[in-house]
């Protein structure tokens, strides 16, 4: 389908990104690998007046050993991110995560930050990065900020990014040597999750996130103070769907999702060596 | 000659082209100054039309023309089969609407994208009315009827004969209810149509369809001119699977806004309009009931089925009638009895998709075989070698009339079985369930014969040999990525000893081809293939009559050397080359009475219409292994063994080719696909994120083979194998589901076999209480018997099996 008409300028840094943003306003949207914006166009569900293309800043692309944790620019690939050598060995939870995210050529064109910033709880990264307790680092025209992502994720597609922001950097901890878990129940390889869980283990506790349990990523809060209390992994994992509300829709009913996501937070935190 | 290059594997000689993106389709023919066509469509499932607004639409720059079904004229029409006359639709809609994608208003304008700004800007006033959505519902007393001028909406309906006694000889009749659920026929390149009227005052229009001659038709008296101001061609076709059959509604309005404003214009429809704008297929309730004796004979098969035609009835209301002939299956089955009821609903109308009322055929009875199976203790395998028909029963007529030209069913049957290693297999299943292994191991077993060649029995073509030694062949098939560029290249190559790279192909115009059936039904081969090889004979016969005149010798003294030469026997001298032949044909000085003229050609060349003695049956077996998680429901396709028979086979690679295709087609409308619609006709799947369209990626390697048993209905001795890859499969793998699941209880589960519905089956069995796969048929049958209803349509079902 054809997108309403709109202008498109491209950012050379991500000054000129923020500038433009705030030259433009509500009108405007950034523009980072396109494969959530751009359909939603095509649908005519979305129809900025202007596309603001960060795309080309390779130098927000990158993972980075910061000292006492790690840094990925907003605009890396998915696929640099799954194959990066620093992930997997420092925080390989992310890298597999990121090895889930539809195919390879969505995985070669979405980028962290679009993923991050579209917050859309059936996708893998956002309930990943919230497991890690990933902080989130948005520029605007008042300088730079940094959210914890317990803070960021606010609403079905909402975040706690203002529109005049840029998000420029994902930081999560360091973790060699750590358990973790991806687990990820869709219909066909390339889908999003019906319900989809992160778990992450080291010596500071367990973190569990899922996918697709409500209208954000989601905390299994009961399960990670069951394993703090002593619980077993099978019986942690039996309040897997406590707190959450998923919805009923085409590819599972809601008690579905909920039974899904008992079995598969029992079965990533067992590959978590819980 | 040196061996036949017949049954060899030969490489698509058209992949090249393909491979480097040279194909032409429809959406980049873009002639000059061609305007973009595109539909404003209902919303509604069921509306009335109260008005209708395009002035903000016409005021916007780069819309040329708005036309509704008033200033577009054209009358009612049928996408070809006619069911009834009550059912004719306006390419246009008129007065009101009756599925959501219904087109109403189609704009006309510079670009793609002033056209869809300016379906955005019409405005349609609705009044939306109830929808019918189910078509068990659309039978009950006081559901909305959809057609004013047609008292109900069966629009469709014919009962076998039945009595009180039908069963009394059964020591066990099991029962069950089946959805054979409907699908999208989802080609890669969506529908497509440009029309560009010439200086000379006709129409060239371009279909992507199969069948172009068929469009050309019903097009000519549509737009109410001759056939030949019209000319009709089918550029490369980017599937058609069935669903691109017959003149859409669609191409009338495009063909006409040309004819209106003397200018080309073109239409390639989107994605999300072509989930829901092209025909979809199978959509039946199958009520089956199978008796048998404990030893696991059948003593009859009943069958009850509702289909569903959609909005507008055409070719998928006679549909669930192919369904009824091919009933009695593969099995000596002493009685059978089929009564159809079809309704019309506010959904798109349902039509042909590979297999086109076969696989429900299939489907049907290999779930009630394997029921009875389960019921009566015997192993699936073995219940069916107890009642497949024996080989020395062909030609076999059935309860339905219909003839079986040739069979060995139990070669397939048992080829697959030692291909899987079944016994190994049933082992290892064994195993797991002993050792209580949640990953549960499914295997299962399919039988069917189907048809291919029904409808029209004939085909045309000619070959020519041109003046430079290379042939021409013309045939009245379309192809559209099967392989007919090689196959029927190795066809001349065969009889005339003319290099495959010098035999050019021309279809899919009907200026330059003089009829045809086109492609569908899986008959290209048996029936255009055959037309090729009886012409190239023919061919052969003049140009050995030829050579004896140049040669001064005898005509049964010519015969064509293994370098394609045409000599006298025994004298390898005195030979003449095709070239040669063909620049003596066209001599003026050549006597009258040299070269048979009496079919019409010139130069030399031959032209006839081949004529098979009937449809042929291919058949087969396959076997599938499926993993089945039973805590979360997933099935996991883990092998596919499909053995089929298409007779003798020209060129195992396309063979495969289409094995490999139909058997992903088959495992995707047992796994994954379902077009689905929320109760007020809302399509949910309209999108191919919400289609659940497979992908390789879904599936493990195929294990294809073939039998060979070959027809005496065509020289080539082949039958079709388009469709029974998938006929085969999709059976296979629902029984491989509930076999994994046999022993909680589970006796069916519906398609598709998705992880939910399987987890609340297993999640039933679990609980003491699993699901009674039969409830009474609607009471829908019973009314008709009373009234004592037979066939009741203006097609013909046979006319509906060409597809
Ligand atoms: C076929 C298909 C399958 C997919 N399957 C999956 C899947 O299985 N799992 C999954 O998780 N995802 C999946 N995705 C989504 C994919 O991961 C997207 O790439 C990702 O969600 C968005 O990243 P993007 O770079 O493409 O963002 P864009 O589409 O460019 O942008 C998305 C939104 O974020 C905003 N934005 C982008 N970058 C920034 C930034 N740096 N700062 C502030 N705002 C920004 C944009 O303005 C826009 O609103 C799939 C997509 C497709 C097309």
């Amino acid at each position: 389908m054809i997108p309403v008409a709109f202008d498109y300028k491209r950012a050379s840094s991500a000054e000129e990104a923020i500038a433009l943003l705030a030259e433009y306003g509500d009108e405007a949207k950034l523009l980072a690998g396109g494969h959530s914006l751009l359909p939603l166009m095509k649908l005519r569900l979305a129809a900025p007046s202007v596309l603001i293309d960060v795309g080309r800043l390779t130098d927000l692309s990158y993972v980075r050993d910061a000292g006492d944790h790690l840094a990925i620019g907003a605009l890396t690939r998915h696929r640099d991110v799954e194959i990066s050598d620093l992930l997997q060995a420092q925080q390989p939870l992310l890298a597999a995560a990121a090895a889930e995210v539809g195919d390879n050529q969505v995985r070669h064109r979405g980028t962290i930050g679009g993923s991050v910033a579209h917050a859309d709880p059936a996708s893998d990264l956002p309930a990943t990065l919230l497991a890690l307790d990933a902080t989130f680092v948005a520029k605007g025209p008042n300088g730079e900020r940094a959210i914890p992502a317990s803070q960021f994720f606010t609403g079905f597609l909402e975040s706690a990014l203002q529109p005049d922001e840029l998000l420029t950097e994902i930081r999560v901890p360091k973790a060699p040597g750590s358990g973790f878990g991806f687990q990820k129940f869709n219909r066909r390889a390339q889908d999003w999750a019906i319900v989809g869980c992160a778990v992450t283990r080291s010596a500071s506790g367990t973190g569990v996130a899922l996918v697709n349990m409500g209208a954000t990523p989601l905390r299994a809060t009961a399960v990670e103070q069951a394993l703090a209390g002593g619980a077993s992994a099978a019986d942690a994992a039996q309040l897997a769907d406590q707190g959450t509300e998923p919805s009923a829709d085409l590819n599972a009913s809601a008690e579905y999702r909920r039974h899904l996501a008992r079995v598969l937070v029992r079965r990533a935190l067992e590959a978590a060596g819980a | 000659m040196a061996g036949s290059i017949l049954g060899n594997a030969v490489l698509r000689l058209e992949d090249p082209r393909f491979l480097r993106g040279a194909a032409t389709y429809i959406d980049n023919l873009g002639p000059e100054g061609v305007l973009r066509l595109d539909f404003v469509r209902s919303p509604f499932a069921h509306a009335k039309i109260r008005s209708i607004d395009t002035s903000e639409a016409d005021a916007l720059d780069g819309v040329v023309a708005t036309f509704t079904a008033d200033s577009l004229g054209l009358a009612p029409h049928q996408v070809f089969v006619t069911v009834h006359d009550d059912f004719a639709r306006r390419p246009l809609a008129v007065d009101a609407v009756r599925f959501v994608g219904e087109p109403v208003v189609a704009v006309l304008a510079v670009d793609r994208r002033a056209a869809a700004d300016a379906v955005a800007a019409v405005v349609v006033d609705y009044e939306p009315l109830d929808a019918v959505v189910d078509p068990e519902a659309a039978f009950e007393p006081g559901a909305p009827v959809l057609h004013a001028g047609h008292a109900d909406n069966v629009c469709f309906s014919q009962l076998d004969p039945y009595d009180d006694g039908f069963f009394a000889d059964a020591d066990v009749v099991v029962r069950g209810r089946y959805l054979n659920q409907r699908v999208a026929v989802v080609p890669m390149e969506p529908n497509a149509c440009a029309a560009v009227p010439g200086d000379d005052g006709r129409l060239t229009v371009y279909l992507s369809t199969q069948m172009p001659h068929l469009a050309h038709g019903i097009l000519a008296g549509v737009l109410g001119v001759p056939k030949d101001r019209i000319r009709i061609i089918a550029p490369d076709v980017g599937g058609g699977f069935g669903g691109k059959a017959g003149l859409y509604p669609e191409y009338s309005v495009v063909a006409r806004a040309a004819q209106l404003l003397g200018r080309p214009v073109t239409w390639t429809e989107s994605r999300s309009d072509n989930m829901v704008g092209l025909a979809h297929g199978r959509a039946q309730v199958q009520y089956v009931e199978l008796g048998c004796r404990t030893d696991g004979t059948f003593t009859g098969l009943r069958a009850r089925i509702v289909g569903d035609a959609g909005a507008y009835p055409g070719i998928g209301a006679m549909l669930p009638g192919a369904t009824r002939r091919m009933s009695q299956a593969v099995y000596a089955l002493p009685k059978l009895s089929v009564d159809l009821a079809v309704a019309v609903t506010s959904t798109t109308p349902t039509g042909a998709y590979r297999g086109a009322g076969r696989p429900e055929a299939a489907s049907m009875v290999e779930r009630i075989v394997d029921q009875a199976a389960l019921e009566l203790g015997i192993d699936p395998a073995e219940i069916r070698r107890r009642n497949l028909l024996p080989d020395d029963v062909f030609p076999y007529t059935t309860h339905t009339g219909v003839v079986y030209d040739s069979g060995a069913y139990g070669r397939p049957l048992e080829e697959a079985l030692r291909l899987a290693g079944y016994d190994e297999l049933r082992a290892e299943q064994a195993a797991r369930r002993a050792a209580g292994n949640p990953r549960l191991l499914g295997i299962g077993v399919s039988c069917y014969v189907e048809i291919t060649a029904g409808g029209a029995p004939g085909e045309f073509a000619s070959v020519t040999v041109d003046e430079d030694g290379a042939a021409t062949v013309r045939v009245g098939t379309s192809g559209h990525g099967q392989g007919h560029p090689t196959s029927f290249a190795m066809i001349v190559a065969d009889r005339l000893g003319i290099a495959m790279d010098r035999v050019r192909l021309v279809q899919s115009d009907t200026d330059e081809v003089r009829s045809g059936g086109g492609t569908g039904g899986s008959k290209s081969l048996q029936l255009g293939g055959s037309a090729i090889y009886r012409a190239s004979e023919a061919l052969l016969d003049k140009a050995r009559g030829l050579a004896a005149h140049l040669l001064e010798c005898d005509a049964d003294d010519v015969v064509l050397h293994d370098d394609g030469r045409l000599g006298v026997a025994g004298v390898p001298a005195r030979a003449l080359g095709w070239a040669e032949l063909a620049r003596a044909a066209a001599d003026p000085a050549l006597p009258a009475g040299v070269v048979d003229r009496s079919d019409g050609t010139t130069g030399l060349a031959a032209q006839l219409d081949f004529v098979s003695t009937g449809p042929t049956f291919p058949f087969g077996a396959h076997v599938a292994v499926v993993e089945v998680d039973r805590e979360t429901g997933r099935v996991v396709p883990l092998r596919h063994i499909a053995v089929d028979d298409c007779g003798t086979v020209l060129n195992p690679v396309l063979v495969a080719g289409q094995q490999h295709g139909g058997v992903a087609s088959g495992i995707g409308q047992a796994l994954y696909e379902e077009f689905r619609y929320d109760a007020d006709g809302n399509p949910l799947t309209a999108t191919l994120a919400d289609y659940a369209l497979p992908s390789a990626a879904e599936f493990p390697s195929f294990e294809v083979a073939s039998t060979q048993t070959p027809t005496p209905y065509n020289p080539l001795g082949a039958k079709g194998i388009g469709e029974a890859g998938t006929i085969g499969a999709t059976p296979a793998v629902q029984n491989a589901v509930v076999d994994a699941l046999a022993h909680l209880g589970v006796r069916h589960v519906d398609m598709p076999l998705t992880a939910e519905t399987v987890w609340r089956a297993v999640r039933a069995a679990e609980s003491g209480a699993p699901v009674n796969p039969w409830r009474e048929p609607p009471a829908i049958f019973d009314r008709l018997r009373a009234a004592g209803g037979g066939p009741d349509a203006v097609s013909s079902v046979e006319e509906a099996e060409g597809v």
